[in-house]
């Protein structure tokens, strides 16, 4: 049985490992053949991109070889596919190679798209790749004061951000002596600071702890870089000094070209994570359209669960479980105090109150990641 | 009348129903009717609040075995 896996982050990099333990005999056999496409041979730590704008870690922590990450016997090569042909259970790839399957996964993440809002891109800094995380940190670090407004897009990745960039900015400005000299003004989409409710009724009044401003049912429509300003689509208007984004995001491009979903965000089923009308076509982490968070855990317990299941195809042709929506996330509460929200499609988290204990437990998972990569944590 | 297009944010407690609407008229036309569903019944109040604050019409709310289908038209 072929199975090719599309990508080459969390997910595909978690699934791929966890299928080249559960089927090593079928490997060596030659029933099973594992196959991954990837557009890098570097494999990034994207959650590392927040410390890296506020100067906490260096860029080369964030990257691995991909190839020193996959188990012996997964095939990879760097080579990004142009084509889908579902119906013949084909791909085609950059390099004009057609890939045949049995099994296809497709794990190719998302990108940001700050440029669907106009001005955000010339009059923000954000932190959602390493050029822009270094960019912010150098304007961070040449800031001398002001009002610094947070402005988060809709669909974003990682839904902690937002929260965790402006309570780790707030340190950041602590530390340096301008607590007296800097406002920071925090904006949300909907109705209360945070999408799930219990994680808003902590922030909330965290925030006024802080002295840190708030508006809800802020939804950026554009910003007036020339008066930096920031309108949004319910007709407020906010002015600032330094522009923090959180971007909203795409799914790739090559999907939504090839038609497999709008904004390249596939119709999966949100237990089984098939494709809509496909059997052997499965989607993992930030490329389904599953209402749930776009975050490195969501990939990770889909992996989990799509390892499991695509074994069990190849050993019995069934799957045996079905993915519950399990999110599990930390946030940080500042430089040194974390909690974490942990939740699935039928229970709402419930976060506690943070402490340097769960701060420091993430800073112990920001180099185990690379252990959770390779799937065996 | 045009179908309305499905938003459905059931089991979604992050980004939530409300998110998963912003989210879906962005790739609208204004005049399109939308369904929002939610298990959540926050979105009740939540929905219609946001439509009423950014200006697109709220049609109708109704509850079926604990879904809630909000309905609306993109306005502007």
């Amino acid at each position: 049985m072929k199975i090719l896996i599309i990508g080459g982050g969390m997910g595909g990099t978690i699934l791929a490992n966890n299928l080249a333990r559960r089927l090593t005999n079928e490997m060596k056999s030659g029933k099973a053949r594992i196959t991954m496409l990837s557009a890098s041979d570097k494999h990034m730590y994207q959650p590392g991109l927040l410390y890296l704008a506020l100067g906490r870690i260096t860029p080369d922590e964030l990257y691995r070889d991909q190839a020193s990450l996959l188990e012996a016997g997964i095939n990879f090569h760097v080579d990004p596919v142009t084509d889908f042909m579902l119906d013949n259970n084909q791909v085609k790839t950059k390099s004009g190679k057609i890939f045949d399957y049995d099994i296809l996964v497709i794990a190719t993440g998302s990108r940001m798209f700050p440029e669907g809002i106009p001005g955000m891109t010339e009059g923000s800094e954000t932190f959602y790749t390493e050029e822009s995380a270094v960019k912010m940190l150098k304007r961070l670090q040449s800031f001398e004061g002001g009002k610094v407004v947070i402005s988060v897009g809709v669909p974003h990745k990682c839904p902690m951000a937002p929260l965790e960039i402006t309570f780790m900015l707030h340190d950041y400005f602590k530390d340096r002596g301008m607590s007296d000299k800097v406002q920071l003004h925090y904006t949300y989409p909907i109705g209360r600071v945070h999408s799930l409710e219990n994680v808003a009724k902590w922030a909330a009044p965290e925030m006024d702890k802080l002295g840190i401003t708030y508006e809800t049912f802020f939804n950026t429509k554009e910003v007036d870089v020339e008066n930096k300003i920031l309108r949004s689509e319910e007709g407020f208007e906010v002015k600032y000094d330094l522009l923090i984004n959180i971007p909203a995001h795409k799914g790739m491009e090559v999907l939504e070209k090839n038609g497999l979903g709008a904004n390249g965000w596939i119709p999966t089923n949100r237990t089984k994570l098939n494709m809509e009308g496909r059997t052997n076509v499965f989607v993992c982490g930030d490329t389904t359209n599953i209402p749930i968070s776009k975050a490195g855990s969501t990939a990770h317990f889909e992996a989990d669960t799509l390892g499991e299941n695509i074994a069990a195809m190849v050993k019995m042709g069934i799957p045996v479980r079905e993915y519950d929506g399990k999110v599990f996330c930390f946030i940080e509460a500042g430089k040194d105090r974390a909690t974490y929200a942990m939740f699935n499609y039928l229970t709402p988290p419930d976060p506690k109150a943070p402490t340097k204990a769960v701060h420091w437990f993430k800073m112990a998972y920001n180099k185990l990641y690379w252990v959770s990569a390779r799937g065996l944590l | 009348m045009a179908e309305r297009k499905i938003v459905d944010g059931r089991g979604s407690f992050c980004p939530g129903p409300l998110m998963e609407l912003i989210v879906a008229l962005k790739s609208s036309q204004i005049g399109d009717e939308l369904e929002v569903l939610s298990t959540d019944k926050g979105s009740v109040n939540d929905i219609p609040e946001w439509l009423n604050k950014v200006g697109h019409a709220y049609i109708s709310t109704t509850e079926a075995e604990g879904v809630w289908h909000i309905a609306l038209r993109k306005s502007k």
